[in-house]
């Protein structure tokens, strides 16, 4: 049973990276109509940034948890205003091919410094150690992760759904041009909420950095997944990727303890599932 | 919005024409290429990735489907052709029909499940379904894991044409790489071509005139696929072994990469594509994982300034269909 419960641990924690990550890309596409192919490379660049900011200025695990995601959103804004605006209009595929060519750069250029291997980064003091809950053992890193990610999820559901800001958002997702006419600087806020979708995969690759490592291809594998996550859930509703993306790192954590060689592929096999009954996605609209 | 290829000109003798005769300057130039100097393996292999990149050209330039997952048409084949060739000791004709055959099954399968889904889902789950394929290639014993198929016997073609020879098994690939071109050359000229065109302009139009649209786009889809594991059953005989590099995302990427450089949508864009990239591969093999920078830079170059790629800007220049 102890494996089963760790196995659970791992989905639960696998989970969190593909709802944080599903979550930016639902955020991304419902305002610029682009699928961020980069996603994952600004996930791994999330990781490496906390790696620098402890080896160059040694500012530790706490302060990247907030510097982080603010460099690489700022990246992000850079990519966005430099590169990705000037395809408003265009066919959709374009976005991705773009976002995929940056992603190769990214990921490119990190592996001629850093090579394939990982780098280490140690779990801060305050949450190494874990703690007996009777029925297994609790690594309060991982604890740690799956809480606090949940919670970050829960407020940018709360940020878009709930408060005036995510009002006007989803105002100009439905329509930018009447939103404009109203007085709303949409094109900041696309320049922002492409900063926030690639802050939150940054904020995840932070988190990913102790238990993972820190590698330049961290990413690469991962985004294929989580296309498929946003594939099963849709991407019409926050809170269905939010859903989505735990509950498929959960299956995968069972699917490791009962039948281990299916680990690496049951989403996939899922997603095949989910399309062949209900091809718009669990949550989604018909597109 | 505007399509992925918006400049497509009508069907006139005249485009007909112009197209035969660059087909012949180029059946010409390639038929000469032994009497060169040029290395025929850089050739062999390009060639096999301008029919891979023709195939894929089929999907998103007239039916307006991005594939992501091309490479896994390519790896299968490529894995069924060279187990046939060396575990089943299936002469060679035998082992390319085995390999095509087992993509055109591969194409019936996932084509049932992705084309359910429109645009960026689509490219999205043939990328997921070339993954699984990955991750199944990966775990499977006959594929010999990161090994891969090695030292695969060339044997002799009908019996007759001694493919360890390179001059023959040239001649052989670039028969292959002619008769792929010219069915998809046939194919989107003929009636069936005229639908998927009009899928991709307008698909509810399509459907209002009457057309099972997702029929035609799952032709489309198994047509391209077949051919794609034709390309890869071809390019087991040249490089002679079969690896995991061939079912892996970032071949699918290659191969949309040669599509765009060349020309989305063009007829002969996809193979000026595939010999610059493929060109470029082996000038720049020094420099690691530059490599990859630079594809990736090609990437956003061409999605910035040069949408229409290389064909696609002088047939643009000169008013013509190429």
């Amino acid at each position: 049973m102890q494996a089963l419960y760790a196995q659970l641990l791992v989905g639960l924690i696998n989970g969190s990276f593909y709802a944080l990550l599903s979550l930016g890309l639902a955020v991304i596409f419902g305002m610029l109509n682009i699928i961020n192919f980069a996603h994952g490379a600004l996930y791994m660049m999330g990781a490496f940034c906390a790696y620098f900011l402890l080896s160059l200025t040694g500012l530790g695990y706490w302060p990247a948890l907030i510097v982080a995601p603010i460099v690489v959103g700022i990246f992000g804004m850079i990519l966005e205003r430099t590169m990705l605006q000037w395809l408003a209009g265009l066919d959709h595929l374009y976005g991705l091919l773009l976002t995929f060519g940056i992603a190769l750069i990214v990921q490119g250029v990190f592996q001629n410094y850093f090579g394939s291997s990982g780098l280490p980064y140690a779990i801060p003091d305050e949450l190494k150690g874990g703690m007996n809950l009777g029925f297994m053992f609790l690594p309060i890193y991982r604890g740690w992760v799956v809480i606090f990610s949940l919670v970050v999820c829960i407020a940018t559901w709360y940020l878009i759904e709930r408060t005036r800001l995510g009002a006007y958002l989803r105002a100009a997702t439905e329509n930018p041009t009447l939103v404009r006419a109203f007085g709303v600087n949409v094109p900041r806020m696309i320049t922002l909420t492409y900063g926030l979708g690639v802050g939150l995969a940054a904020l995840a690759g932070v988190l990913s950095a102790p238990i993972n490592q820190v590698r330049p291809l961290m990413g690469a594998d991962l985004i294929i997944v989580v296309f498929a996550v946003v594939v099963i859930g849709g991407m019409g509703s926050i809170m269905g990727s939010i859903i989505t993306g735990f509950a498929l790192g959960v299956i995968e954590g069972l699917t490791k303890y009962f039948y281990p060689e299916a680990s690496n592929t049951v989403v996939f096999v899922l997603m095949v599932l989910v399309l062949l009954v209900k091809p718009t996605g669990l949550t989604g609209r018909a597109a | 919005m505007s399509a992925l290829t918006d400049d497509t000109l009508p069907i006139t003798p005249r485009a007909i024409r112009d197209e035969m005769i660059v087909f012949a300057v180029m059946a010409v130039l390639l038929a000469v290429v032994p009497w060169t100097g040029i290395y025929p393996f850089f050739v062999m292999q390009a060639l096999c990735f301008a029919l891979l990149a023709c195939a894929f050209n089929l999907l998103i330039g007239y039916g307006g489907l991005l594939s992501f997952g091309h490479a896994m048409f390519l790896g299968t084949a490529g894995y069924v052709s060279a187990h046939a060739l060396k575990v089943w000791g299936l002469s060679p004709e035998l082992g390319i029909l085995a390999g095509t055959a087992a993509a055109a099954a591969l194409g019936v399968i996932t084509g049932f499940v992705s084309i359910r889904r429109q645009g960026i889902y689509f490219s999205m789950i043939t990328l997921a379904l070339s993954q699984l394929l990955y991750f199944i290639y990966l775990q499977t014993p006959f594929t010999h894991g990161e090994d891969g198929i090695q030292g695969i016997p060339q044997g002799h073609l009908f019996g007759v044409f001694d493919l360890s020879k390179p001059t023959v098994l040239y001649y052989v690939v670039l028969a292959g790489f002619l008769g792929g071109f010219l069915l998809i050359y046939r194919t989107i000229n003929s009636p069936f071509g005229e639908v998927l065109k009009a899928i991709r302009e307008n698909e509810p139009r399509a459907i209002s005139l009457g057309y099972k649209t997702d029929q035609y786009k799952l032709m489309a889809y198994i047509l391209s696929g077949t051919i794609a594991g034709f390309a890869g059953s071809l390019k087991v005989f040249v490089a002679q072994n079969a690896s995991l590099t061939d079912v892996h995302w970032s071949m699918s990427g290659e191969v949309v990469l040669m599509t765009l450089v060349g020309g989305l949508g063009t007829v002969f864009g996809p193979v000026v594509g595939a010999f610059v990239i493929i060109a470029m591969q082996q000038y720049l093999a020094g420099y690691g994982q530059w490599v990859t920078v630079i594809q990736g830079v090609i990437f956003v170059a061409c999605v910035l300034t040069f949408r229409r790629g290389v064909i696609g800007e002088i047939a643009h220049f000169l008013r013509r269909s190429l």
